[in-house]
């Protein structure tokens, strides 16, 4: 059972100092606070929360983008702690990171085949020509034309975009792929097509998803287990049947309470009630 | 009568790369006391209608319409003065980002004021005891503590109402709300749909959502148009859209909602392009 | 996953062409902006007229620029009483041709524009890129000394710079560089600071990207549209402030044909030949004006926010 654990984070904190002004006090927020986490290979772990609750946070470290402030993240056996040790080649093709928004995570004056290479040409001595057909094997693999390789990102609509950056996130075929936010800014159907994309990518290659995510429709569909975090903590951790069903903590029986319902049977109620 | 009747709204801009069509030929009409639901996706056209009927769209924009009136007075041929006595008191609109639609430089109990000067013949005092009334009926705690906050120092949900009060403070007898809740987190959402349709339903003014969220729709629409490049692709009530949907856009929508997914793969607009035609 | 299809191989000619044409799309966007504004195409024309004059000046100019004629001291124009058909916009106190000597002239706005504002550019995107981008101690100390630079009135900081120096062209050129530079270096750290904490940069450096990289390979060419325009706003800067130079005598000494220095040298006949100082100042204001209108252009064209269709 251990041994498919990809991901092993234990009670990591992480705080910022806030700068003291002229006439205030210097501070220190802490955004994440004591999460310790396990993640199998090949499954998703849903990290489900408001804005400022930290989940951004917890990707940028398990990304090696921020270091943590204490605590230890282990990815497939391989500790991480940028802050001591930097980030080696081989940390860096352990892990890659899908942002939110595709309009602002693509170069806009860097053509897409470019955007693909990036990163076989920082990380591996691999020679243009075979870098090249690589691009165009995995343009091809997340629904793209080959032509599409001298376009500029501008060219391209969000749907699109958000199949590059998934591609560019997947060239170097890491172990764990952490999706921030992935298709919150997406079309419904754009995000069908995407969130359908992500799940034949890990049948494929075996791929491990941490998914960040503030939109609980979406977690139900992809997860397999969910962590709910409020304020830094994690108020509610299990496999998604468990918290779905028999949510424990008041905070996560508000969020399901909120969410909007989209059936027949809610409509029905509602028009009921304002008819009363 | 209705209250706002538009028909064959057409909307076209021109650009780099020759006329771009935004809306083709569509029709609103919006009953008072009624919730109207734009739902469609981006590139739908959804918020240009509205922005047109308002005048607010850059003058690349080429608008016709065969009829636009607001309670029988004709939109189309306005002079700007006479727009704006319409405009900002009988229709009035608020917009995704709350926290960009206030002005960072003044007091949001200033701003407040502003608006109930320009269109009421209210004074000084009176003023002042209006702005804390309006705060308080869109639920600020504190609202007179609240009055010399400034934007910055509140949050996204908490500059939405005060946008909501803003806007209802002339008592509109249309409110259009444009993506409202898109930028709020599930809970102020919630908490925010609740407060326009409860202010909607006290007051009996016309509220059009446009939105790209079904749910919300489902949570607070009568009625609902849906919007596909530019035209429409079908209009019902929001129970027989909900049940049985008609056109196959529609259908789609619907079944790309992850949460009625039934099999492991959800299924995507294109699937429905090619049967639907569309 | 690593077989290589035949498929994607021959198509790279294919791709090549895509790529271009790519490219071309960017370029006729960026002109369908550009023309939208008329004054600016006009100011391209003069410009471009003013560049092939320069350019070719041996050919066009009726006179060498530097031949005086002895018989014909302060001609006026030839459309005044007295004018000679030989000499357009008559002659100088020296007898030699306005002309001939504006078209020579030209070359050297145009030379003191170029390397000015190349120098000004290459200085201030480098120190703006590695204040911006390092943030911190370093970043304060650079905008202290711009601030410091900045504080001093532009013409005369470029004064005690040549009067250090010694006066002359090269020497004005250096100083109105240094002059101009705290304006690039701002600009470029307020885009750098703009850009750097955006998500595609975060994404190169997660993908593996050193510090040189993500400086002038990722940040630095979004940065460009508004040095760009700045660019060509100093350049007429740079020309009017050689002019300056010229005309209190620290810049392009005598009998250089530079229009500043031309001007300096006809102060004295102002009253009397007013063609001598007119021809030189209409010179120098058209050129800026010229640039000025490419420059407003350009950010038409190159400015996202202000096309937003």
């Amino acid at each position: 059972m251990s041994e498919d654990v990809i991901l092993k984070v234990r009670d990591v904190y992480r705080t910022y100092d806030i700068k003291g002004g002229l006439f205030k006090k210097a501070s220190t927020l802490t955004a994440v606070k004591g999460v310790s986490l396990d993640v199998e290979r090949g499954t998703t772990l849903a990290v489900v929360g408001e804005s400022g609750c930290g989940k951004s946070t917890l990707a940028r470290m398990l990304t090696m983008i921020d270091a943590q402030t204490s605590g230890t993240i282990e990815i497939d056996g391989l500790p991480i702690d940028i802050s001591k040790t930097g980030i080696s080649k081989e940390m860096r093709q352990t892990v890659q990171i899908v942002f939110q928004n595709p309009y602002g995570s693509l170069n806009p004056r860097q053509k897409i085949g470019h955007v693909l290479e990036e990163p076989l040409l920082l990380n591996t001595d691999m020679p243009p020509a075979e870098r090249q057909d690589l691009a165009l094997q995995m343009l091809q693999k997340v629904g793209l034309q080959p032509e599409h390789y001298g376009r500029y990102p501008h060219m391209f609509s969000g749907g699109q975009r958000q199949r590059i950056a998934i591609a560019r996130a997947i060239m170097m075929k890491p172990k764990l792929l952490v999706l921030d936010e992935p298709v919150s800014a997406l079309d419904l159907s754009v995000q069908a097509q995407i969130l359908n994309l992500l799940a034949d990518l890990q049948d494929e290659m075996g791929l491990t998803y941490v998914f960040i995510s503030h939109d609980l429709s979406v977690v139900r569909y992809i997860a397999d287990k969910v962590m709910v975090m409020y304020f830094g903590e994690v108020v509610e951790y299990g496999t998604r049947d468990d918290v779905f069903n028999n949510p424990q903590h008041e905070y996560t029986k508000t969020l399901f309470a909120a969410t909007p319902r989209a059936d027949v049977d809610s409509i029905r109620k509602r028009l009921a009630a304002k008819a009363a | 009568m209705s209250l706002l009747e538009i028909r064959n709204l057409k909307v076209e801009f021109d650009t780099a790369k020759g006329p771009f069509k935004a809306l083709d030929g569509v029709d609103y009409t919006v009953d008072p006391g009624e919730v109207l639901a734009i739902v469609g996706e981006s590139g739908s056209g959804k918020s240009v209608a509205m922005l047109a009927m308002m005048g607010l769209l850059p003058n690349t924009a080429t608008i016709t319409a065969d009829t636009m009136t607001f309670e029988g007075l004709d939109l189309q041929n306005l002079t700007a003065k006479d727009r704006r006595k319409v405009i900002g008191k009988d229709i009035s609109m608020i917009f995704q980002e709350p926290i960009a639609s206030l002005n960072p430089c003044f007091t949001v109990g200033f701003q407040l004021g502003e608006t109930l000067k320009t269109h009421t013949d209210l004074k000084g005092r009176q003023i002042k005891d209006k702005v804390v009334d309006l705060m308080t009926s869109v639920g600020i705690p504190d609202p007179a503590g609240r009055l010399n906050a400034f934007p910055h120092q509140m949050s996204g949900g908490q500059c939405q109402r005060v946008m909501i009060a803003m806007a209802i403070a002339c008592s509109p007898k249309l409110l259009i709300a444009d993506e409202p809740t898109t930028a709020l987190d599930v809970t102020i959402q919630k908490q925010i749909l609740d407060l326009l349709v409860k202010l909607q339903q006290d007051s009996g003014m016309g509220l059009i959502m446009i939105t790209h969220d079904m749910g919300v729709v489902a949570e607070t629409a009568d009625r609902v148009i849906v919007q596909y490049k530019g035209r429409k692709m079908e209009e019902a009530d929001v129970l027989s859209l909900f049940e049985s949907p008609q056109n196959p856009y529609t259908k789609a929508l619907l079944s790309a909602l992850p949460e009625n997914a039934t099999g492991d793969r959800l299924p995507t607009v294109s699937d429905f392009a090619e049967a639907g035609g569309f | 996953m690593t077989e290589t299809s035949p498929a994607t191989k021959a198509d790279t000619a294919k791709l090549e062409e895509e790529s271009r044409s790519a490219a071309k799309a960017r370029l006729a966007e960026f002109w369908y902006y550009f023309s939208q504004n008329k004054g600016a195409v006009v100011g391209l024309v003069v410009f471009v007229l003013l560049v092939l004059m320069a350019v070719f000046a041996s050919l066009i100019a009726p006179h060498n620029p530097d031949v005086q004629y002895r018989d014909s001291f302060l001609v006026p124009p030839v459309w005044q009483e007295g004018g000679k058909t030989e000499f357009l916009l008559g002659t100088d106190a020296v007898g030699r041709d306005i002309l001939s000597r504006l078209i020579y002239g030209a070359q050297f706005s145009l030379f003191i524009g170029v390397v000015v504002v190349t120098i000004a550019l290459v200085g201030g995107i480098t120190i703006g890129l590695v204040a911006g981008y390092m943030r911190g101690a370093v970043d304060t100390f650079i905008m202290r000394v711009m601030d410091i630079i900045l504080a001093f009135p532009s013409l005369l900081l470029a004064l005690v710079l040549v009067a250090i120096l010694g006066p002359g062209l090269i020497n004005a050129m250096i100083a109105i560089a240094i002059v101009l530079q705290p304006h690039f270096v701002r600009l470029t750290r307020a885009a750098v600071l703009a850009e750097r904490s955006r998500d595609y940069v975060v994404a190169a450096r997660v993908a593996g990207a050193g510090h040189f990289r993500l400086m002038f390979k990722t940040i630095l060419p979004n940065c460009l549209a508004p040095l760009i325009v700045q660019a060509t706003l100093s350049f007429s800067n740079a020309i009017l402030d050689a002019a300056a130079l010229g005309f209190l005598g620290m810049g392009a000494q005598p009998p250089t044909p530079e229009w500043g220095t031309m001007l300096a040298e006809a102060r004295e006949f102002i009253l009397r030949a007013w063609w001598v100082v007119t021809f030189p100042g209409l010179a120098i204001l058209i050129t800026v004006l010229a640039i000025n209108l490419v420059g407003d252009g350009l950010r038409d064209a190159l400015d996202p926010k202000l096309k937003r269709s």
